[in-house]
């Protein structure tokens, strides 16, 4: 694997490769201290073009336990506002020689683009509407961890499908495990002919008991400039998860930063049914196989890519 | 791959192991606290039977764990591919304690320091020794055993295959020769 972009890369063995050595990492985080040498002398540079708490910290903790030295670059207060072009940030940054450069941007397709711009590994942190490909390997592992396999598992996606890259990403991850999934939220906020993925697409939540895991997206407020749903209140009254409609055998899932009140009710997201908690600490674990695949073994063994004429 | 000659078989092994917890017991006299360590994967198997024979001996419950050293390896960036990892496994409260680290094979020492790293990642033991089912010889750090199964003295083409029954299906070591093309 030179970059993960892309979930639609990694058929299931991949997948089940990476969380399996998770599975693994995680006795790091049990050590007095955690911190292993495997990637001494590697640089990760985070590049991340809107705002993150969870991701960024997450990879940043993934690269320190593993040892490899860290450059937080974020857009507001540096050249990008200045208006430099991604490919120029790009550029500068790669003279610093990083192994790897795990990006987020507000525009499909920028990590696949990026990786034709530099030799170091990419890895997409989310590409607008696109993908989040660390996001479905940690969902993955945070269930399969309660579960077992996926195979046969109902899996509920509930809410903002259109703006969401975690939904793109989760889709065909779960089901490259072997889960069925179904897709619910009004139709305003499920792109037309999405079954084409292969899932089921219900307007309402009147089956919900069906599922086995509820899988809630977060209501996203800031790339609503146009009226999506009538008001966010009738949205929590048709679709919000609350504990009159999970029941106490589903797990209830979501990517954060919850919505309190909108996409999921206070008592859901303190219920025993909520893994969400689960879902912050695998993604440093996840993070960690994902570098430690990329970035261990030889780099000299990669391509270069050709120079390209923009 | 066929070996060439059969060195030790399942008693000899056997024999082995109890005269090491002997001297891991007289060497630690008095000392409650030690704690075997065994490397992945056969060290760990090595180390766990050494284990249950060293509990007879003293007549106390000695803390077994078991450390994989992937992490710790000195060549893991000039590998092509990653180092597989597997889950290391100390449960106990090493600091004060004497651990003996068990690996199969002593060849450059590479291995035993990374565990030595590793073991430190837990906190700080009294004391740290080291027994090793056979030693080949062929040192590249300044590492020596404390307890040592057999001396093989060996040629650097040379291939020491320790097999052990919970993962093998059967306990020997044996010595092969590796066709010069595929030993680097």
């Amino acid at each position: 694997m030179n970059h993960l972009l892309s979930i639609e890369d990694l058929d299931r063995e991949a997948i089940e490769r990476i969380v399996e050595q998770a599975t693994r990492f995680a006795e790091v985080g049990d050590r007095e201290i955690k911190k292993v040498p495997a990637l001494r002398g590697r640089m990760v540079l985070n590049l991340f073009y809107e705002a993150s708490t969870r991701t960024r910290s997450s990879f940043e903790l993934a690269a320190k336990r593993l040892s490899a030295d860290v450059v937080n670059f974020v857009s507001s207060g540096s050249a990008v506002e200045k208006g430099e072009s991604l490919k120029d940030t790009i550029l500068t940054l790669s003279a610093h020689k990083p192994d790897a450069i795990v990006i987020r941007t507000p525009w499909a397709g920028a990590a696949d683009l990026v990786s034709g711009w530099t030799s170091a590994a990419i890895v997409n942190a989310g590409d607008g509407k696109h993908e989040h490909p660390t996001q479905a390997l940690l969902d993955v592992y945070t269930l399969q961890r309660r579960l077992g396999p996926l195979d046969g598992v109902s899996i509920w996606i509930v809410g903002d499908v259109v703006h969401s890259r975690v939904a793109r990403s989760n889709i065909l991850a779960f089901q490259r495990m072997g889960a069925k999934v179904t897709l619910a939220g009004p139709p305003t906020l499920i792109p037309r002919g999405i079954e084409a993925l292969g899932c089921d697409v219900r307007y309402s939540l009147s089956e919900l008991s069906k599922a086995d895991v509820v899988y809630a997206l977060r209501m996203q407020r800031e790339r609503m400039s146009e009226a999506w749903v009538p008001s966010l209140r009738e949205y929590a009254n048709w679709f919000q998860i609350d504990a009159r409609r999970l029941s106490p055998r589903q797990l209830l899932m979501h990517p954060g930063p919850v919505n309190r009140g909108i996409e999921l009710s206070g008592e859901a997201v303190d219920s025993p049914q909520a893994v969400i908690a689960e879902q912050v600490e695998a993604g440093v674990v996840v993070r960690m196989a994902v570098l430690y695949e990329l970035l261990a073994g030889s780099r000299a063994f990669r391509p270069v890519p050709e120079p390209q004429l923009a | 791959m066929t070996d060439g000659k059969i060195v030790l078989r399942e008693d000899d092994i056997q024999r082995a192991l109890t005269r090491i917890a002997h001297e891991v017991a007289e060497r630690n006299a008095g000392d409650a606290k030690v704690a075997i360590v065994g490397i992945h994967r056969r060290g760990a198997v090595l180390a766990a039977r050494l284990r249950e024979i060293l509990q007879r001996l003293l007549g106390t419950a000695v803390p077994l764990g078991d450390l994989d050293i992937a992490f710790y390896r000195d060549d893991v960036a000039s590998r092509p591919e990653a180092p597989v990892v597997h889950s290391s496994h100390v449960d106990f409260d090493i600091d004060g304690r004497t651990i003996v680290i068990v690996d199969d094979v002593l060849y450059t020492g590479r291995t035993v320091r990374a565990a030595i790293e590793a073991l430190f990642a837990y906190g700080r033991p009294q004391r740290v020794q080291l027994a090793v089912l056979a030693d080949r010889g062929h040192r590249e750090l300044p590492i020596r055993p404390d307890y040592v199964g057999k001396n093989l003295p060996t040629a650097r083409e040379e291939r020491v295959n320790v097999r052990v029954a919970e993962i093998d299906g059967v306990d020997e070591v044996g010595i092969s020769v590796v066709p010069a093309e595929i030993s680097a």
